[in-house]
């Protein structure tokens, strides 16, 4: 049976979030290709960060993006169609390290002062900056525990917040996406290549 | 010896092979034509209006399968390029267009003609470069090049400051190969996928073949007919896919969609199989996906990965260099005849004569084209605009070679039938260059006849004159109860005296007894025609899916009045 696969029409499977990490050329300009193409295409990211990779002259992108697995797919193929993207893999099904970084400025009275830090610490939280009516709060993790500080530390008046969005890596050996389907293989480095051609 | 940055951009041009240049000057670009004055392989083709450059290198591209290559200077010069740029993106064509822009230090500063090309380009190119330093512009170029020209073709833009143009500091160096990590166009697809390929075809009752422009582009048309050869499979080509295969081929069954052939769309229904060959599930193909094809398994072949899956599921997506995988895959293809499946499509084609023009005393613009192809024979290269003709050019006009109609199908780039012409017909000055154009369409770029007769370019124009945007007077027509607003042209200008001012031929054509007469006439004189087809204004295109719809809407013929909507 033919089966519609566009975005438009619901989809088996429900809307999930997906952590891409992409090997992109350090040039001026490779982020607002990467935008455009989300942008362009109706592509939900939830959290994009970029930095500079172990190799001089490329970074890393980690994206998170919700969509079903359809949607998901197109993402990855059509990020790996860009040419300054060097490898896509959807590292989702994989075992990962996944941590992002919070600043948290939080309203504090001399009286929820210990409170505050006593969740900070629990959260093995730093406290990065005092004043007589606020902390800055750090804290690293996966986004659950920032999200769960983040909730603790909300009904004490948060002023200001910044999170850094995830950035991911796999676990020892593994490798990314199961690209079998297409019958493309694995690149040398054990990443694999999604080669489209375009 | 040193070179300017614009030398080292015509140096490789020659490198590259290119031997026109379609384009328009201005401040930053100026170095570039300087520089070009002294490369006389290099022949620079102006024109009027840069719209029609980039849509000139179109037409040679797709009328040589080379790269075209434009050029025009900063700000407003660039962005009369795009419509042929974004044209040429979504038909997978490979041009190269060069830009001049302000000096380095004046970007970012709403300098004089400073637009930010490479911006307003990025989603409609399939690369682009702002080329900051001299000694990158021969990478660039070469990187342009391979891009353009490999994997699925497309657009790729280089801009490049005047002061790097100017730059007189290195050498010319060609780099021996392209710098592109991340780029890697696929060739043969892995076995595993193309043995399930096989074996669906293998098993399929009721196939049909969907041949795409990506047969033309990879240049499979031996192998596209050996496999439908091979297996008794039918072929259905897409609107760029015309020319892929004759139209005198037994198993051609033409165009399928919204103004296909009523016959294919309803194959297609019927069809167990849709083997999709460098075409992408268009939705003027297709249709309201959820109709689509109910009883058929997809195996969808492409160079492009994000192609698979992106409308329709592919059963088996393989993902090569089509030529390559046919190669791989025919061997595997047993013979069969499907001598049912065949004899329910002769029977379709019987219940359903979608080509059928009835008889009548006006001049029908279907006659004219059947006509017209008819007496020019087949041989010469087609170029139309966009609206009912493009659709009657593509149902009635016959092919023989790979690669003689030449449309905006993806676009639909209305006032791409002059300058598409002008460059096919430069790039194939071999052949007979009919360009068959709407009158609406050829006063949006007529302004380059002028470049025609300059350059002795000999074009023949049939415009199919129906005094009106034809195409969307017909959708008024059935969608808005026949309010007729903004699509008819009442005071077009005389077109005979029109080619009279640029000094060539024009001939009016209003009975059908004139029709053959005056093809053969304007095929006889040397140099452009045009013949003013004025013909019924109120025909319309049929069959007809509706967008959006499906084949159970499907309309057959031009309904009495009062018809289904
Ligand atoms: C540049 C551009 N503007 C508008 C349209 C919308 N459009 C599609 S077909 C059409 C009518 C074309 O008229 P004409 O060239 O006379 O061809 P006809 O349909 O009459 O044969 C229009 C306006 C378009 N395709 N391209
Ligand atoms: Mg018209």
């Amino acid at each position: 049976m033919v089966q519609p696969a566009n975005k438009g029409e619901q989809s088996a499977s429900g809307p999930e979030q997906h952590t891409i990490i992409a090997l992109v050329e350090d040039k001026p300009g490779v982020l607002t290709r990467v935008a455009s193409m989300f942008r362009r295409r109706g592509f939900n990211i939830a959290s994009l960060a970029v930095g500079r990779s172990e190799r001089a002259g490329l970074s890393r992108m980690t994206f998170v993006v919700n969509g079903d697995m359809e949607t998901i797919k197109q993402v990855t193929r059509q990020l790996d169609k860009l040419i300054d993207v060097i490898e896509v893999s959807d590292i989702s099904t994989h075992q990962v390290v996944a941590r992002e970084l919070a600043l948290i400025k939080v309203t504090t009275t001399p009286s929820s002062r210990g409170e505050i830090m006593q969740f900070a610490e629990l959260f093995d939280a730093n406290i990065v900056d005092v004043s007589t009516s606020s902390l800055v709060i750090e804290i690293t993790g996966g986004e659950q525990k920032v999200n769960s500080l983040e909730g603790l530390l909300r009904p004490f008046g948060i002023t200001e917040m910044v999170r850094t969005g995830l950035v991911a890596m796999v676990r020892g050996q593994e490798s990314g996406i199961d690209l079998e389907n297409l019958g493309i293989p694995p690149s040398a480095n054990g990443l694999i290549r999604m080669d489209s051609g375009i | 010896m040193k070179l300017s940055g614009a030398e080292i951009v015509c140096e490789s041009l020659l490198k590259e092979g290119v031997e026109i240049v379609f384009g328009l000057p201005g401040g930053a670009v100026l170095p570039l034509y300087g520089a070009m004055a002294n490369y006389p392989k290099l022949r620079h083709v102006l024109v009027r209006h840069e719209q029609a450059a980039s849509m000139a290198a179109d037409g040679y591209a797709r009328a040589t399968g080379r790269v075209g290559v434009c050029s025009a200077t900063s700000g407003p010069g660039a962005t009369n390029l795009v419509t042929g740029i974004a044209t040429a993106q979504m038909d997978s064509v490979p041009i190269v267009a060069i830009t001049g822009q302000v000096p380095r230090g004046a970007i970012g500063r709403d300098a004089f003609q400073e637009t930010d090309v490479t911006g307003i380009t990025l989603p409609i190119t399939k690369h682009n470069f702002l080329v900051m330093e001299v000694e990158d512009v021969a990478p660039a170029i070469k990187e342009a090049f391979h891009i353009a020209s490999t994997g699925r073709p497309g657009p790729v833009l280089v801009d490049i400051p005047k002061d790097v143009l100017l730059d007189l500091r290195t050498e010319f160096v060609w780099p021996d190969m392209p710098n592109l990590p991340g780029y890697h166009p696929p060739g043969a697809a892995p076995a595993r996928q193309v043995a399930q390929a096989a074996e669906l075809i293998n098993r399929a009752r009721r196939p049909v073949i969907l041949a795409g422009h990506g047969v033309l582009i990879s240049q499979a048309y031996r192998e596209l007919i050996e496999l439908a050869e091979k297996a008794q499979i039918p072929v259905i080509t897409t609107l760029l896919g015309i020319s892929s295969i004759p139209t005198a081929h037994v198993l051609n069954m033409g165009m399928p969609g919204m103004h296909g052939m009523a016959y294919n769309n309803l194959a297609i229904d019927q069809a167990d199989l849709l083997i999709g060959l460098g075409m992408r599930f268009d939705d003027r193909v297709t249709g309201r996906l959820r109709d689509f094809a109910p009883n058929a398994q997809v195996v969808h072949i492409d160079v492009d990965a994000s192609e698979l899956d992106k409308n329709v599921k592919a059963t088996v997506p393989v993902v090569g260099d089509l030529k390559q995988v046919l190669n791989q895959l025919i061997p595997l293809v047993q013979p069969t005849v499907h001598l049912d499946w065949i004899r329910r499509l002769d029977e379709l084609k019987a219940q359903h004569p979608s080509l059928y023009i009835r008889e009548s005393e006006e001049l029908l613009p279907q006659y004219v084209l059947n006509r017209l192809s008819e007496v020019a024979g087949g041989d010469c290269i087609v170029v139309t605009g966009v609206g009912q003709h493009q659709m009657w050019a593509a149902q009635h006009c016959k092919f023989k070679e790979p690669n003689t109609l030449i449309t905006s199908g993806g676009l639909g780039s209305m006032g791409y039938e002059v300058p598409a012409a002008l460059g096919a017909r430069m790039g194939r000055p071999d052949k007979t260059v009919w360009s068959v154009a709407g009158d609406g369409g050829f006063q949006m770029t007529m302004c380059d006849l002028a470049t025609a007769v300059e350059n002795n370019v000999d074009i023949k124009f049939a415009i199919l004159n129906n005094q009106s945007l034809g195409m969307v007077k017909q959708m008024q027509d059935v969608f808005y109860d026949r309010e007729y607003y903004a699509v008819e042209y009442s005071g077009n200008p005389d077109f005979v005296k029109l080619a009279a001012a640029y000094g060539i031929e024009g001939m009016r054509v209003t009975r059908k007894e004139e029709v053959d007469d005056a093809v053969r006439h304007a095929m006889e004189v040397s140099g452009p025609v045009i013949i003013d087809f004025v013909v019924k204004s109120d025909e319309q295109v049929y069959p007809w899916i509706p967008a959006g719809e499906s084949v159970h809407e499907m309309i057959e013929e031009q309904p009495a009045r009062g018809g289904p909507y």
